[in-house]
């Protein structure tokens, strides 16, 4: 049940993008407003029609303007959950839910609604909802349509920080119980990061780079298109223990990482998002810091920016590691590929959304 | 009391907004998602009426609809008598006049549908129609409750164009407005009081039920 998607247009923005999404896997969108990126999902949903297009599911074209085929958005098994929900406002939760269904079904309304935690509020109306409960009931919504692609747009943009974590976490444990296609379109690195398996990074209607998160974030052009600044490596980690002043002890592969405000029991598996901006690198063990983490690696690659910074590329057993830092400090160290280097992360840097669990897949994660 | 009259105008009012209730469902809909080259200029054709005197409108229908007009003399040959200065001739008439009335707050009861509300019925499966009944329609009611009520009301204090084309003839053509105007050039001011005083009520309960059904309905939407 792979999704195929293929755009080309050159209005009302320029448009040539071709991407592959597998069952299962969820693949994020990324790029700045006005890229194309919800104008590909519209192509998807049957909402809009480029130029040139071909959307297939299974094989089966939805879209293909060569073949002049073109089914309506109400005879494609979509699930599309809007940036702003679009809830029926005059139905509560169960009825927007049994709204998707092809016979409604009161008892399986209320078990979509159960699976996104609204268990208790099937009678509530939108406007009696709070704005994440009420983007629980778009995507109970989008699934009771029984989708054979699920497409968020802007999914989490409309909530604060703190709800925005924990539908992070609750997206997370859903994954496990979809086997249709997700794609996610964002403009957060950092959701596209925690939440998908691979990315599309794309500008101005065209990829930059498609890849996982690793190979995307050590692509030049895919840096320049996300801006420099949004650079972070992603390390699989394991909660070992909560100490008793609030630091975290983790698991990585580069050895233990201390960080504050982790949730989850002892073998909880979490991604680390690791801001390559936040780590300063030292060619000697540091001693007398504050710093909780430093971890040993070795300089794989140096590759310079447009500007005063390099990007350095850290080898920390078979784990890729990123430093930005500015050219002068890097002649200054004389720093090579091949050379031994610590790098150290100051424990309060790495932000409480910046760290997610690993979606539970039962396959290790990247 | 002239009861032939109100009746008659009551009857009037009731064919009126049964005919414009679906055509301004499918003209509000239509003018309210479509954006067409013409729009402005079909826009405006619906407005006409509000703007132009009922006698203007009243002559180029009887012109339309008289005798040794292609459509007068169609009705003729289907049923045996004129279109105007008959109850159909003051029918259409009185349809083609609250056109504005109908489909200008239709419109506006689909335009206030947020686009994405109706792009998420599609991508639940409803089709057009499933899409129209389950979501458009209820939450354009307000608007269409309104637009029914003041072709209603309109229709029941019209009085130029039905004149102009339907004469005054008593249980055919005469309604209330008219038979009004007739007790007072024939200096019946008592008739005229109570009939001005029985429509005023009628027009008054009409309008206070649709403002209680709607502030009705938005608490239910909300």
């Amino acid at each position: 049940m792979a999704l195929d998607v293929m755009a080309q247009a050159d209005l009302p923005i320029p448009l040539d993008v071709a991407f592959r999404v597998e069952p299962g896997e969820l693949l994020a969108l990324v790029g700045h407003s006005g890229s194309g990126k919800t104008t590909l999902l519209r192509t998807i949903a049957g909402l809009w029609r480029p130029q040139v297009a071909r959307v297939a599911v299974n094989g089966t074209a939805w879209l293909d303007t060569g073949a002049r085929v073109d089914l309506p958005t109400h005879r494609r098994r979509v699930g599309l959950v809007f940036q702003n929900y679009a809830l029926f406002p005059h139905m509560t939760a169960a009825q927007n839910v049994m709204a998707a269904m092809g016979t409604p079904d009161r008892g399986e309304a209320g078990r979509v609604l159960d699976l996104v935690n609204l268990h208790g509020l099937a009678d509530r109306k939108p406007t009696q909802l709070s704005g994440g409960q009420q983007q629980r009931v778009a995507v109970a919504r989008a699934l009771a349509r029984r989708p054979e692609a699920l497409l968020l747009d802007e999914p989490f943009s409309a909530v604060d920080r703190a709800t925005r974590e924990k539908l992070y976490g609750e997206i997370i444990d859903l994954r496990a119980s979809l086997a249709m296609p997700v794609v996610l379109v964002t403009h957060d690195m950092n959701e596209a990061q925690l939440l998908a398996d691979r990315m599309v990074v794309i500008e101005k209607g065209r990829v930059v780079r498609t890849g996982t998160t690793a190979e995307v974030m050590t692509d030049p052009d895919a840096l320049r298109a996300m801006g420099i600044r949004e650079v972070a490596a992603m390390l699989p980690a394991v909660v070992v223990e909560h100490g008793a002043d609030g630091l975290t002890r983790l698991d990585a592969p580069t050895g233990p990482l201390f960080l504050p405000g982790i949730e989850g029991p002892p073998g909880t598996r979490v991604r680390v998002r690791i801001m390559a901006h936040d780590m300063i690198l030292s060619r000697r063990h540091p001693e007398g810091l504050s710093s909780q983490n430093i971890i040993a690696g070795k300089v794989a690659r140096i590759v310079p920016g447009a500007g005063p910074g390099v990007m350095v590329q850290i080898d920390v057993a078979g784990h890729e590691i990123l430093a930005r830092i500015t050219r002068r400090a890097a002649e200054q160290m004389t720093l090579a590929p091949g050379d031994t280097i610590h790098a150290i992360l100051k424990s309060m840097s790495v932000a409480r959304d910046h760290v997610a669990r690993t979606p539970d897949l039962g396959r290790e994660a990247e | 009391m002239d009861w032939t009259a109100l009746w008659l105008s009551m009857r009037l009012a009731a064919w009126t907004v049964v005919i414009l209730l679906p055509v301004s469902v499918l003209m509000g809909r239509y003018l309210a998602y479509r954006q067409f080259r013409a729009k402005g200029l079909v826009e405006a054709l619906v407005m006409l009426p509000l703007v132009l005197p009922p006698t203007v409108f009243g002559f180029y229908l009887l012109v339309a609809f008289g005798r040794n007009s292609p459509v007068g003399d169609l009705w003729q040959g289907l049923f045996g008598h004129q279109l105007v200065f008959s109850f159909e001739g003051l029918v259409v008439a009185s349809v083609i006049f609250n056109l504005p009335f109908a489909i200008q707050p239709a419109q506006r009861g689909f335009e206030a549908i947020p686009v994405e509300v109706r792009e998420a019925a599609s991508c639940c499966g409803m089709s057009p129609l499933a899409s129209l009944w389950k979501v458009e329609l209820p939450l354009a009611w307000p608007g269409l409750m309104t637009a029914m009520v003041l072709t209603f009301a309109h229709t029941l204090g019209e009085f130029g164009i039905v004149l102009m084309v339907g004469g005054s003839i008593p249980g055919e053509t005469k309604t209330i407005a008219i038979s009004i105007y007739d007790k007072v050039q024939g200096f019946d001011d008592r008739s005229a009081g109570i009939m001005s005083a029985v429509l005023v009520a009628i027009s008054l309960f009409t309008i206070a039920l649709t403002f209680w059904l709607s502030a009705r309905m938005g608490r239910r939407l909300n």
